[in-house]
């Protein structure tokens, strides 16, 4: 088992015949992902390195039975995109397109209100469940399968952190990049709350950054509901208040957000907090002891 | 984007919202005619720099002059003006460096009555738009979120529909507003609403927002940022961004489409992506360094944004080591060394370079890095690389 894809996944690209965009899809279906086509509007009926290409998502969804899509629209459509891809009845939608206008997010926000598919991203590395589909921009190779379910706002950390668990022979059920926007589909606390359901999942790795107070309502919810151990990085110690740190998130604003106020919540609520982003992976194993010592 | 305080109240009032009335001066003599024409009683004399504080403000080179000043004739306007403009203002949000004051603001003065607090934001959690009021205007509104929570008011509302009337007339009442000042708060604030939406703003901020003797609402300041991904739909406010009140180097790496923030320390660094660059930032500290900046190069840096991301960081004095940290997903390792080795002969280094590699074609890429013959301290990990970089400075 695992969170977010099984081995029913079927995968669409909307925006397939775009450079980003077909290159992934080849990468996914390398991987093994069950890629069944793509979407670009004006395109349908075309086929693009074997990917049939569809001009809608409600006709890629009645041809191919694909039940999830990945999303790599240009900014100013990319809203767009994810509302048809809601409206098509899409499980799982997972927006890799980075710059999407903030506002924009608020109207997705309410559009997909009650409507059951689920949101990743926008402006996230995608979604893995290693040996089973890599559904985003992450490599490969770099995954093992095993116990350790990862969440993270940002990328390459989240690739550093899966390099340090799978050399420390730590295996990874699923890793969700949740996007490093002020606003995001999905929350660090659905997501603990799934891996916690899933029967998987052994362990969690969270990594947060400064601004906002998502890890500081992951902390609360952890301290009230979460069994698993949880190990956690909060990146941006060093950061200036005021700047913005490349994410649209990554600010501290009015003293609030900062990385101090974030790694004591999370221990206070019983997290091992990784001091050194070097001791991601080391901090993971510590969790787990510590809880097996209880 | 940030934009000036004039610029806000030209955009405020193209859209209805009342300001007083103001004209922008640019020399002693200009500020003085302004004076005059605004009615030649009384006015107050503002300096334009994107930040706040500036009542409070003082000048590097007048330290008695104040960044906004009450003046009651022309030549009191001019004088003002002479000490302001080209002079360097310092307020608690400019730094210790301050900024620069080209542009002044005259503008009339009001019956005032009453002073609020007005700001709006995207609340990410509440996953919208978010009004803020508070009875305490003119004032620090993080001092009194801290110490008076009790008196500041929020309403979220629809991204789409904006601020309804009821929602206006709930918090006028809440903040006792009396009389014909409830009919133009119910005008007022939906109004500022729909600008904030019309606009993609990421904030706005009216403190203080006045109401007058006479019951009307005006907003007395402008503070307006608008959302930087969302300027491709609204080409006209692009003519408000004023580049001198931007760090040069930020602005230079924001049009190679790097992501760059300059620090005060003394190891650069090179990182792809963000997180990993604020970790990477964070892990130099750890080890009892100082980074001089925050540089992502993103996921799909070519040679020529490595070389300019090269470029800027070696451009900053203060720079004595860099450390590069990449690692390669999609972008392949090989491809970062090509781009590196590339920038190392057209930039040339004179200070100690540490590379650590991880990920796609690392072991390709640590071979050229080794032929190359150049002069480049390799690491195994994270700790490996942090070590190195603050060992060069001999600390």
């Amino acid at each position: 088992m695992s969170i977010l894809v099984d081995r029913d996944t079927k995968v669409i690209c909307q925006g397939i015949t775009g450079k980003s965009g077909l290159f992934h899809s080849q990468k996914c279906r390398e991987y093994g992902t069950p890629m069944v086509g793509g979407v670009t509007p004006g395109k349908g009926g075309t086929e693009i390195d074997g990917f049939p290409v569809f001009n809608t998502v409600a006709d890629a969804v009645q041809k191919t039975g694909a039940n999830t899509t990945m999303i790599f629209v240009p900014p100013p459509f990319c809203a767009d995109a994810i509302m048809e891809a809601c409206d098509a009845g899409m499980k799982l939608i997972i927006a890799i397109t980075e710059g999407v206008p903030v506002l924009d997010m608020v109207a997705v926000t309410t559009y997909l209100k009650g409507k059951g598919s689920r949101l990743i991203g926008p402006n996230c590395p995608g979604v893995i469940t290693p040996g089973i589909a890599k559904i985003g921009i992450m490599p490969g190779y770099i995954h093992k399968a095993g116990p350790v379910g990862l969440m993270s706002r940002s990328g390459t950390l989240t690739y550093e952190a899966v390099w340090q668990l799978t050399s420390l022979g730590l295996g990874q059920s699923t890793c969700v990049g949740l996007g490093g926007d002020p606003i995001v589909g999905t929350s660090f606390i659905e997501l603990l709350d799934m891996f916690e359901k899933d029967p998987a999942t052994e362990a969690i790795l969270m990594m947060g950054e400064i601004g906002g107070s998502a890890e500081i309502d992951a902390a609360n919810f952890i301290k009230a509901h979460v069994t698993k151990p949880v190990a956690a990085f909060i990146a941006g110690r060093t950061a200036p208040p005021g700047k913005r740190m490349g994410h649209a998130g990554a600010i501290i604003s009015g003293g609030k957000g900062t990385a101090q106020e974030k790694i004591d919540a999370l221990e206070a609520a019983g997290v091992v907090v990784a001091q050194s982003p070097a001791d991601m992976g080391t901090a993971v194993q510590r969790a787990i002891a510590k809880k097996a010592g209880k | 984007m940030k934009i000036h305080e004039y610029q806000g109240k030209l955009l405020f009032a193209k859209a209805g919202i009342p300001v007083p009335p103001g004209i922008v001066a640019k020399t002693p003599e200009e500020a003085a005619a302004a004076f005059t024409k605004l009615g030649g009683k009384i006015a107050v004399v503002k300096s334009q720099i994107h930040a706040g504080g500036r009542g409070k403000g003082t000048f590097k080179e007048q330290p008695q002059q104040r960044g906004v000043v009450l003046v009651k004739s022309a030549e009191e306007a001019k004088e003002n003006a002479a000490r302001i403009l080209g002079n360097t203002l310092v307020t608690v949000q400019t730094g210790p460096e301050g900024k620069k004051v080209n542009t002044i603001y005259v503008e009339g003065g009001l019956n005032i009555a009453r002073e609020l607090y007005l700001g709006i934001v995207v609340d990410r959690e509440a996953g919208g738009p978010v009004l803020i009021m508070s009875t305490e205007g003119g004032v620090e509104i993080e001092e009194v979120a801290e110490h008076h929570p009790e008196k500041i008011l929020k309403e979220k509302f629809d991204g789409l529909n904006g601020l309804h009337a009821f929602q206006a007339r709930n918090l006028a009442f809440k903040l006792g507003f009396e009389g014909p000042a409830i009919r133009a708060a119910e005008k007022f604030l939906p109004q500022i609403c729909k600008f904030f939406i019309d606009n993609d703003c990421s904030m706005a901020e009216i403190n203080p927002l006045v109401i007058t003797k006479e019951g009307e609402l005006f907003a007395l300041d402008a503070k307006v940022t608008f959302d930087d991904n969302a300027l491709f739909r609204h080409a006209a406010l692009k003519e408000y961004r004023d580049l001198s009140e931007e760090e040069p180097m930020e602005v230079r790496a924001s049009e190679t489409g790097l992501s760059y923030v300059k620090l005060e320390g003394n190891i650069g660094c090179l990182v792809n992506g963000a997180g990993l660059a604020m970790s990477t930032m964070d892990l130099i500290k750890l080890h009892g360094g100082q980074p001089a900046n925050f540089l992502d190069v993103g996921g799909g840096a070519n040679v020529d944004q490595v070389t300019e991301a090269f470029k800027i960081i070696l451009a900053d004095s203060n720079v004595k080591a860099v450390l590069v940290n990449i690692f390669g997903g999609i972008m392949q390792c090989d491809t970062i060394v090509t781009a590196l080795l590339t920038a190392y002969e057209k930039v040339g280094f004179t200070v100690p370079l540490v590379v650590r590699l991880e990920g796609t074609n690392v072991d390709l890429a640590r071979k050229m890095l080794a032929e190359s013959g150049r002069d480049i301290i390799t690491a195994t990990d994270l700790t490996d690389a942090a070590k190195k970089v603050v060992g060069t400075l001999g600390a």
